[in-house]
């Protein structure tokens, strides 16, 4: 990949990434995640 | 070169345990058999590192992502695949060869003195696209579309295959817990057995989860071609000695594919160049 197309694309991602997040906190999605990770996943464990 | 390479070694082991100790740093957690239940877990950490480990101080990835997919709120989950981007754009799979308490585990015991298994190399191409599947079924369409009743659907990775789960999280809580104790059954022998497989085959063969399983491995290889933090191999230095190549605990040559999605960029190459034709970091 040339110099300038990786630059575009990293860009791109970049900028992506970071919407994404907003976007999944905007949702609420961070504290489902929170929810589930504060409480102890028993499938995770191998009892679920 | 040696020299080099033992230093290059130290360095990145050093980085391996204060990465470790640091997702993992709630050492009350280990004491008293709980878990952290801060708000800094609705952070996920770069690396698979399974939130029931009473010291796991963040979320994992993978563990989020099945969450979110199988929650009843959302089919996509905006925020951990961007943080999982933002993650792979930066560092790539960096974050398997420096960051990873479970890479590291699997690199402790690859020191045990003992007969190198070889995989074939046909079987070992094939088996590089496990991963990938894994990720496809257990990470995302099991979860999204094998839902209970209740419309939610388990988390088919962590339940089924995920061996950090019971290193980190099922041990250090079963020592210390004897109501969970108490519900131990063939789902648990199941994944003892993948996770003693697995530390088996670790001695053997260098790095088997990370080759032929881990999903979150998957997804960062993806963004090595493109990640900040980069391989590039000067073609005037290289004397074709293939010492990278053969050095390389991925069975990657640097030479041919300098940002391989299979790379986990842990410097070993670079160590052994003769030359230096071999560079890593940000702007490479």
């Amino acid at each position: 990949m040339s110099g300038r197309k990786l630059r575009a694309a990293q860009a791109a991602l970049l900028a992506a990434a970071i919407a994404f997040i907003a976007l999944g906190v905007a949702r609420g999605e961070h504290l489902e995640v929170l929810q589930k990770a504060a409480a102890v996943c028993l499938e995770c464990i191998g009892l679920g | 070169m040696e020299k080099r390479g033992k230093r290059q070694s130290r360095i990145r082991l050093t980085i391996q345990v204060l990465a470790a100790a640091l997702f993992n740093g709630y050492a009350a957690g280990f004491a008293e058999g709980r878990i952290f239940t801060g708000n800094s877990k609705a952070v996920c950490v770069p690396v698979l590192n399974c939130y029931s480990c009473p010291g796991a101080l963040g979320a994992c990835p993978i563990g989020s992502l099945q969450a979110v997919l199988g929650g009843r709120r959302h089919d996509f989950s905006f925020y951990v695949i961007g943080l999982i981007m933002l993650f792979g754009l930066v560092l790539g799979r960096v974050i398997c060869g420096f960051l990873c308490p479970f890479g590291l585990v699997q690199d402790l015991l690859h020191r045990i003195p003992a007969p190198r298994l070889r995989v074939p190399k046909k079987a070992d191409r094939a088996l590089r696209w496990l991963k990938y599947a894994v990720l496809a079924l257990f990470v995302v369409l099991l979860p999204v579309f094998l839902t209970n009743k209740y419309g939610i659907g388990a988390p088919y990775f962590c339940k089924y295959i995920c061996p950090a789960g019971i290193l980190e999280g099922a041990l250090p809580l079963l020592a210390k817990n004897e109501s969970l104790r108490a519900g131990l059954g063939a789902l648990f022998n199941w994944k003892l057995g993948i996770l003693i497989a697995v530390l088996v085959l670790s001695v053997l063969i260098h790095r088997p989860f990370c080759k032929y399983l881990c999903p979150l491995g998957a997804l960062y290889g993806l963004f090595n071609r493109f990640s900040l933090y980069r391989m590039s191999v000067d073609g005037d230095k290289c004397v074709g000695c293939g010492k990278c190549a053969r050095v390389c605990p991925m069975d990657v040559d640097v030479t041919k594919n300098p940002n391989s999605a299979e790379c986990i960029r842990c410097g070993r190459c670079r160590a052994e160049c003769p030359t230096g034709a071999v560079r890593s970091g940000f702007g490479k």
